[in-house]
């Protein structure tokens, strides 16, 4: 369990975000998940906060402008996530200080610390493929993450 | 050295077990590296067959290393035991669980 293509909600990919902060992009992030029905009895200032406070306690950019930004949640049945991609890049304080141009978002249930592990695992495998990488950042559409995702 | 006192250069390993109850996650990998990062000697972090750099925290979430799992810390280089002893006491350490989202009721 916790392929990429397991956990990431289809409808929630953001192909091209439009915020450049970090705080906004985040918040883009949520509002797509919402919008795709997941967790839209929270508020998303809600999510966004309890994101943002685990960023504060270091950043989640893993370098090769990748960022994996997360939070728990009380009610999740299972581990969601989305992709979304950023043309322009958002500063995220990540480990090489490269902007960031893809980025992750994972909400874990409190209770299975595994698939949080497993989910971050994938995560980095699989950017660490340069072709891989380059194709997602080329990508247009939620259909053509969703591919990549599932190739 | 000047003194004649052989120095402990390593390689040392030590296998330990993840005791933390969220496992190997950014934060406690990202304290894990820092400190690793603070010495000139080699630090590596093998689960099973897999072995990535213990200086750099991303490539420890390759080890996906929930609670129970072994790890074998390998140190090489410069005051390679006291290191090891470091690094085994900074894995031992339990992060504070982030507060979740909680969902509001009814």
């Amino acid at each position: 369990m916790c392929r990429m293509s397991e956990f990431v909600v289809h409808d929630a990919i953001v192909p091209d975000l439009q915020a450049t902060t970090k705080e906004g992009v985040i918040r883009e992030m949520v509002l797509a998940l919402q919008k795709a029905g997941q967790f839209a009895e929270c508020s998303a200032d809600e999510i966004v906060s309890a994101i943002m406070r685990r960023e504060q306690l270091g950043s989640t950019g893993i370098g090769r402008n990748i960022a994996i930004p997360h939070a728990k949640h009380a009610g999740a049945g299972k581990l969601i996530g989305t992709v979304a991609l950023s043309n322009a890049g958002v500063e995220f304080e990540s480990i090489d200080s490269q902007r960031v141009n893809v980025l992750v978002l994972l909400i874990s249930p409190q209770d299975r610390p595994g698939d949080h592990l497993r989910a971050l695992e994938n995560v980095v495998r699989s950017m660490r493929n340069d072709k891989f990488v380059e194709e997602l950042r080329q990508a247009k559409s939620q259909e053509e993450v969703w591919q990549l995702l599932h190739k | 050295m000047s003194k004649g006192v052989p120095t402990m250069n390593g390689p040392v390993r030590r296998v330990v077990t993840i005791t933390n109850p969220q496992g190997l996650h950014i934060r406690p990998a990202a304290a894990f590296a820092e400190l690793a990062q603070r010495y000139t000697a080699k630090v590596t972090v093998t689960r099973e067959e897999q072995t990535v750099d213990g200086k750099f925290w991303p490539a420890l979430l390759l080890l996906a290393a929930e609670k129970g799992t072994s790890l074998t810390l390998e140190v090489d280089g410069p005051d390679a035991a006291e290191i090891l002893d470091a690094l085994t006491e900074q894995l031992a350490v339990v992060f504070e669980d982030e507060p979740p989202i909680v969902p509001p009721k009814g």
